[in-house]
This record gives C-alpha cells, structure tokens and sequence, in this order.
C-alpha cells in the first residue's frame, strides 16, 4: 500500500487522510476536490456564516499548518471524472491520471435544482460557500424570501432568515414539514416553532413554475395555481449523490455508491460520507446518511479498513438541527419506523422527545431541548439493540 | 499534549465525550463542551486525537509535543 487518492476534500475526505497519517501510513496522499478552497465546514452555511456571525475563514476545518503537516498531494479545484478500477487509476478533470493503490470515493451530494432555472437571478441553493455568501447579500430586512422545501436545510434558513427580519414563507410538498425525516409527530412541533416565529408554512405546496422578468425571480406558482410574489427563492428539495463521475467504472450506483458494511465498493474502492450508501449491521438496512458526524466517523472507518483488519462500520447515526432558540438532537435511523412515540411534549419550555420503534426495537430518538446525559442514555440503548419496552420503562424519558 | 476547545464553535453533539469522557464532559444546560483535562495523560492521547478529528464542528484543537 503505497498511494492512496481521496476523491473529496470535505468532512469525509479529510477524516480519512489524518486517519490514515495517525495511523501511520507513510505513502502518498492524494486528496482531490472539485471546490478551490481547502475543506471547510458545512452546517454553519446556514447559520452563523449566513447571520454574519462568522466570517468564511472560520469555517476552515483545520488550520493552515495542521493541514501542512498531513503531507497531502493537494488537487483543489480539479473534479474527477473517471474511475477505472482495472487500470487503478483516477482520471482529473484535466486529463491528469492519478494511480492509487486504495481510492476512497467521498464526492458527497448536491443540491438538487428546480429545471430551467440555472442563471436566474434571485433564485437559491445552499450547499457551498459561495451559495450561502450569495444568498447572505439577498437577505435584508423586509423582503420576502420563498423556501421551496421544508426540510433541514429551508428550515435552518427560515430560522436565520427571520432573525435577519426576512419575511419568509416556507412550503412542503407533504402535509407536514419533515414528516419524512423525523415523522409527522416532530415534524409538527417544529412547525409550531416557525408559526410562532411568523413564518408563513404551506402544506402539500408544489413549485409548478418559476415566475421571473428580465433574468430575475419574481415568485412562485404553486400546484394549486396560487401565485406567491418573491424577492428571492431558495430550493432546498434535497440533494443527488456526486456519481456521474463514475460511469463506466462498473461500480454499482443506486442512490449512492453501493457498498458493503466495510464501505468496500470493490476491491481496494471505498465510499465514506454522503454519497456512500453502505449495510449497516446495527440495524440490519443499507442507508445512505447526510449526516456532518457520519463523514468523519466512516472516513475514519474506511482508513482502519484500508491499513487494518476490516471491521464492519456500524454506527449509531447522529445529527442536529439549531433552529431559533432551540438544539433538535437525534440518534438512530428514524426513517421507515414503525411508530413513533411522544413522550414529552411542552412548546412554553420547548422541549419535546419522541422515540421511535421499529419492529421490536428502539431504532431511534429525537429530542429537543433535553440535556446531554438524557441524549446518552437514549443512545446506548439504540447502540445495544435495546428492545422497545426498555424504552417504555426508560427512566430517561422525561 | 495539550488540548484546546473552542466552546462559541461547539455544536453540542457530544461525540468528544463518548469517546474521551475523561478528557470532555458537557454543560448540562446546553450541551457545550467542558474540558476536564487540557493536558491529559498518554493513556487518553488515542481517544483525544480521535475527538479532534470527528467533532463535527472542528472545535477541538491539539498542540502536541
């Protein structure tokens, strides 16, 4: 093991270069990425970076000089854009091919866009640096921002937005926002937060067209022909894996790269962060995570595996969410529960916990406003398999 | 080795203290980060340097000697 190219120079990309160094791997590091600068965070794109708060260099995810001493081949600003696993190589997006002897593919996703609305002034993604810094100059008291899309991303934007005194109306094409992330029981306290912050939430609201005049968005038509004015509109309806880069390498792309529990593609190729959809042995599914905590914690795996023994990378999946005044915490794998359980619920001192079971099982928790060593508990139990009338009897539930 | 924390980058998620839970603890009230021990001893230096590199706000940072 001589060469190892990285595929991605976020989260999940770097995690697995300093593994590998801490590990000892005395080889060549090639660390590729398709954004010119070097790995910065992500989740405060919608917050503290948006606000003001932060100024962009604070989202370095690691000083100058630490990034230095890892040695790395850096290749910023250079996409991949081809895989061949026969000859070992990976070919760059300026004809450059680089030999590896292990390729860890971390490329992560993209915001999904709306068609035909590329180069229209006034119209929004959030996923990149210059995505949030060009939505940051849009953001001014009193004009209206439309959030197509009432997940995470457009939820942590309306909180912001409002902060800013934006008017913000956001829609979900559900009958309730994030019901499909976290169950509708969640998802409707959430909501009840926005409501209280004045945000317009429209239910089983679908964008059918972009309204614009001279190159510049002038609002939305909804699917049932109401008209809503905008001064700007960001599209946060989820994201698509960074895969076409790999046709023709005869990897399996499914949404995602298709991996096994020791995130192996194929021999010597392996996935970590968002784009990779691996086999979870904890709870027994493939599952593809946009979680910020899951790009470091499987590029670490992926790194083990490579100089190691290979071990399966079961992990307790984790995120958060900082809306308004309150933290949402979650552990497990929500979706495709079978029930979810309310077991606290108080918007005054907003707090709120629900559990979710699936089949025997506690597969997962949400909490918000809830101290840390409540959070502990409700995560051992899911990290031991713990059946679900434990979680009944739990005397960490309120 | 010597351990610093940057709690206005803490995002809460805790990862430091399931695996360090000698090094890190968290304020009960909001879950930001308190460091136990800013020069811990050899024994924690694996588990530390794992927490620096998956807390997923980057707020922990290791001079190491």
């Amino acid at each position: 093991m001589n060469r190892v190219v990285i595929v991605g120079a976020s989260a999940g990309g770097l995690a697995a270069a300093e593994s590998l160094r801490r590990m000892g791997f005395a080889g060549v590091i090639t660390l590729v990425g398709d954004e010119p600068r070097p790995p910065y965070d992500r989740p405060p794109l919608s917050k503290q970076l948006l606000t003001g708060q932060w100024a962009p260099a604070k989202l370095a995810l690691r000083p100058a000089a630490d990034l230095d001493a890892l040695g790395l081949e850096l290749r910023l600003g250079l996409p991949a854009t081809g895989l061949d696993p026969g000859r070992k190589q990976v070919t760059l997006a300026d004809e450059t091919r680089v030999p590896y002897d292990a390729v860890i593919i971390a490329t992560g996703v993209r915001a999904r866009r709306l068609p035909g609305t590329d180069g229209l002034a006034g119209v929004h993604t959030l996923r990149t640096l210059p995505d949030a810094l060009a939505l940051k100059e849009r953001l001014r008291p009193g004009r209206h921002l439309v959030i197509a899309g009432a997940g995470f991303v457009g939820a942590e934007v309306a909180a912001t937005a409002r902060a800013l005194g934006v008017r913000v109306t956001l829609l979900e094409a559900g009958p309730v926002p994030l019901g499909q992330a976290v169950g509708e029981e969640a998802g409707r306290f959430l909501t009840r937060l926005h409501h209280d912050h004045g945000v317009a939430v429209h239910t089983e609201a679908v964008v059918t067209e972009i309204l614009s005049a001279e190159g510049t968005v002038t609002g939305v038509r909804l699917s049932d022909a109401t008209v809503l004015p905008a001064d700007d509109v960001l599209v946060a309806i989820g994201s698509v894996p960074n895969t076409e880069w790999l046709a023709g390498s005869g990897l399996t792309v499914d949404d995602g790269l298709a991996c096994d529990q020791f995130c192996s593609a194929a021999e010597n190729v392996y996935g970590a962060g968002d784009v990779a959809r691996w086999h979870n042995p904890l709870f027994g599914t493939a599952m593809r995570i946009e979680h910020r905590t899951n790009a470091a914690e499987q590029g670490m795996a992926v790194a083990r595996n490579i100089l190691g023994e290979p071990r399966p990378f079961a992990p307790v999946p984790y995120f958060w969410s900082d809306q308004y005044d309150v933290k949402i915490q979650a552990y497990g794998h929500l979706r495709d529960h079978d029930e979810a359980l309310v077991m606290d619920s108080d918007l005054s001192r907003r707090q709120f916990l629900v559990a979710y079971r699936r089949g025997e099982r506690v597969a997962g928790v949400l909490a918000v406003g809830k101290s840390p060593k409540i959070l502990r508990a409700w995560r051992s139990l899911i990290a031991a398999g713990g059946p679900w009338t434990a979680a009944l009897t739990s005397p960490t539930a309120a | 080795m010597k351990v610093n924390v940057a709690a206005d980058k803490c995002v809460a998620a805790g990862q430091c203290v399931l695996l360090a839970p000698d090094v890190f603890d968290q304020r009960d009230e909001d879950g930001v980060v308190v460091l136990l021990d800013e020069t811990p001893g050899p024994e924690s230096h694996d588990a530390v340097r794992e927490s620096a590199m998956v807390c997923p706000a980057a707020a922990i940072h290791l001079a190491e000697s």
